[in-house]
C-alpha cells in the first residue's frame, strides 16, 4: 500500500517509537503514583517527554505542557476552560470540527468567522484567509482568537504574524490548533505570542495514536474538563490547580507517551527543517507530475512555499469518494476523500457536494510512491 | 475512471454499524465490501456497503438477524 493519508495519521513511525512502546509495556508502572522503581521510571520518561515538547515548541517551562489523548481533547479543554457566556471569539472558515463543534456547543458565546479572500470561485479555490477582515470582526467582548496553524484540507499555512499583531493590538488570547504542523513547521510559543497550543501526537510528531497535548502559558488558568485522581493533595475535595496536574486527572497513556518520547528524539535528531523540506519536495513532485493530466481541479495556495505537504484535488464532475475508492482498489494508494471534518472550508470553496481528494505526504514516503500516484492519476483522468 | 455498475448500496446509522456488517460478512463470506458513502446519498461522509443488486435480499435478511442497524438501501450506479 502507498500511504498518502498522513494528515489523518502517520502510518510509518520511526523505529524509536516502536522500541520505546515495547520497552514501556514491559517496564513501566503508573506515573506520579507512589515512589517505587516502576512508577519512578514512568515519571522520569513522562517528565523528559515534557522537556522534549518544551524544547520543540520554544518554551522554558515543561510543566506548562499537559498530555491529552489528541488535539481534539486539547481544544475542548481550551475552549471550555477559557470561554464564558457573553464572550466573543474569532475563528476562521478553515477550522476543523475539533474547533467548530466545541465552539458551537458553548452556551452564550458569539463566534466571528474570518473568511477567505476572493470573489470568483478560482480565487476562493486558493483558500487564502482574508486577514484584512480581522478588524471588522473585533468587538468589545472579543476574548480570543482560535486558529488552525495549517488547513487540514488545503495545507495552507495561516500567517500567524498577522494574527499575532491583531491579538496584541486588542489584548486578546491566541489559541493555535497545531494538529497539522507540530513536528513539521517551527513553532515558538514565546516568539509567536501563542497563549494556548493544542497538538496531536500521532500526525506530524509521528507518535502513537492516543497522544497529544496542550501548552498553557503561565498566568492563564483553565478550568479543567475532567477531575479525579492526581497523585498529590489527595485529601482535598478540589482537583489541584497546579499545571500540568490541573489538566491531567487519572492515569496517563504512558505507553503512548513513551512512543511520543521516541518520536520526539527522532525529530530532534533529524531536525524539523529537514523533515519539512523532504515532505514538501515530495508534494511538489506530485503536483508537478500531475499538471498535464486533464480535468483536474486544484485547491490551496498556488504559492507552494505557503503550504505544508498536502495536495488536494478533484476530478471534474466526479465524486471524491469514487476517486479515493478507485485509487485504493486498483492502485493500493490510500488517500482521504469527503469532507475532512472541515465543513466551512468546503462550503467556501464550493466542494460541499463533491468533497475533495487529499494526498498528504510524510517524511517516510518515497519518490517511487509519488511517481506511482502520478501515474495512477493519468490513467484515471 | 473505471466504469460504474449498478449496485445495491446500504447506508448505516454509524461507522460502528458499518463495521459490524463488515465483520459479519467477512467471517461468513458474504458478498460486498465497504466503500465511502456516495455523495448522492450524503455529503456528510461515512461508510456504506456495496454489493450486486441481486444480493440485496440476502443481505437484508442478514442485517435483520444480526441486528445491524441500517439507514437506507439504494440501487444505484457507482
Amino acid at each position: 500500500m502507498i500511504y498518502l493519508d498522513n494528515a489523518a495519521t502517520t502510518m510509518k513511525k520511526p523505529s524509536q517509537v516502536l522500541d520505546a512502546v515495547i520497552e514501556a509495556f514491559q517496564n513501566m508502572g503508573n506515573a506520579g503514583r507512589g515512589a517505587h522503581r516502576a512508577t519512578i521510571n514512568a515519571s522520569r520518561m513522562i517528565y523528559e517527554t515534557r522537556e522534549l515538547l518544551a524544547n520543540l515548541f520554544g518554551s522554558e517551562k515543561p510543566e506548562r505542557f499537559a498530555f491529552t489523548s489528541n488535539a481534539t481533547e486539547a481544544l475542548n479543554i481550551a475552549i471550555h476552560g477559557l470561554l464564558k457566556p457573553g464572550d466573543h471569539v474569532i475563528t476562521t472558515v478553515c477550522e476543523h470540527n475539533s474547533v467548530l463543534r466545541p465552539l458551537y456547543k458553548m452556551d452564550g458565546i458569539e463566534i466571528g468567522f474570518l473568511p477567505l479572500k476572493g470573489d470568483t470561485m478560482e480565487e476562493k479555490a486558493q483558500a487564502i484567509l482574508d486577514y484584512s477582515k480581522l478588524e471588522d470582526l473585533y468587538q468589545p467582548n472579543t476574548k480570543a482568537v482560535i486558529v488552525t496553524h495549517a488547513s487540514n484540507l488545503t495545507g495552507n499555512i495561516t500567517d500567524l504574524r498577522e494574527i499575532k499583531s491583531f491579538v496584541k493590538k486588542h489584548n486578546l488570547l491566541l489559541i493555535v490548533d497545531a494538529a497539522q504542523t507540530a513536528g513539521i513547521l517551527p513553532i515558538d510559543v514565546e516568539k509567536m505570542g501563542i497563549d494556548i497550543l493544542c497538538f496531536s501526537g500521532h500526525k506530524g510528531l509521528m507518535g502513537p495514536q492516543g497522544t497529544g497535548g496542550i501548552y498553557v502559558r503561565e498566568g492563564i488558568e483553565l478550568a479543567p474538563f475532567i477531575v479525579g485522581g492526581s497523585g498529590i493533595q489527595s485529601y482535598s475535595k478540589e482537583h489541584p490547580k497546579q499545571m500540568p496536574t490541573a489538566l491531567e486527572a487519572g492515569t496517563l497513556n504512558a505507553h503512548g507517551i513513551a512512543g511520543l518520547h521516541g518520536a520526539l528524539c527522532f525529530i530532534k535528531e533529524i531536525g524539523i527543517e529537514k523533515i519539512y523540506k523532504r515532505e514538501h519536495d515530495l508534494m511538489k513532485r506530485f503536483l508537478k507530475g500531475i499538471q498535464g493530466a486533464q480535468g483536474i481541479l486544484y485547491y490551496g495556495n498556488s504559492d507552494l512555499s505557503k503550504r505544508i505537504a498536502t495536495a488536494t484535488i478533484n476530478f471534474k464532475g466526479v465524486d471524491s469518494g469514487e476517486v479515493s475508492d478507485e485509487l485504493m482498489e486498483e492502485y493500493q494508494i490510500a488517500v482521504r476523500s469527503g469532507a475532512h471534518c472541515a465543513p466551512l472550508i468546503h462550503e467556501a470553496i464550493g466542494t460541499k457536494e463533491q468533497g475533495a481528494v487529499r494526498f498528504s505526504m510524510s517524511y517516510f514516503n518515497t519518490e517511487e510512491e509519488i511517481d506511482r500516484a502520478v501515474a495512477a492519476i493519468y490513467e484515471m483522468a | 475512471m473505471r466504469k460504474k455498475i449498478e449496485s445495491v448500496i446500504i447506508s448505516f446509522e454509524s461507522t460502528t454499524q458499518a463495521m459490524k456488517m463488515d465483520k459479519f460478512c467477512m467471517e461468513h463470506h458474504l458478498p460486498g465490501r465497504l466503500i465511502p458513502v456516495p455523495r448522492e446519498i450524503t455529503a456528510g461522509c461515512g461508510l456504506a456497503w456495496k454489493a450486486l443488486p441481486e444480493e440485496k435480499e440476502q443481505l437484508k435478511v442478514v442485517m435483520e438477524e444480526q441486528q445491524i442497524i441500517w439507514q437506507e438501501i439504494y440501487i444505484m450506479k457507482v
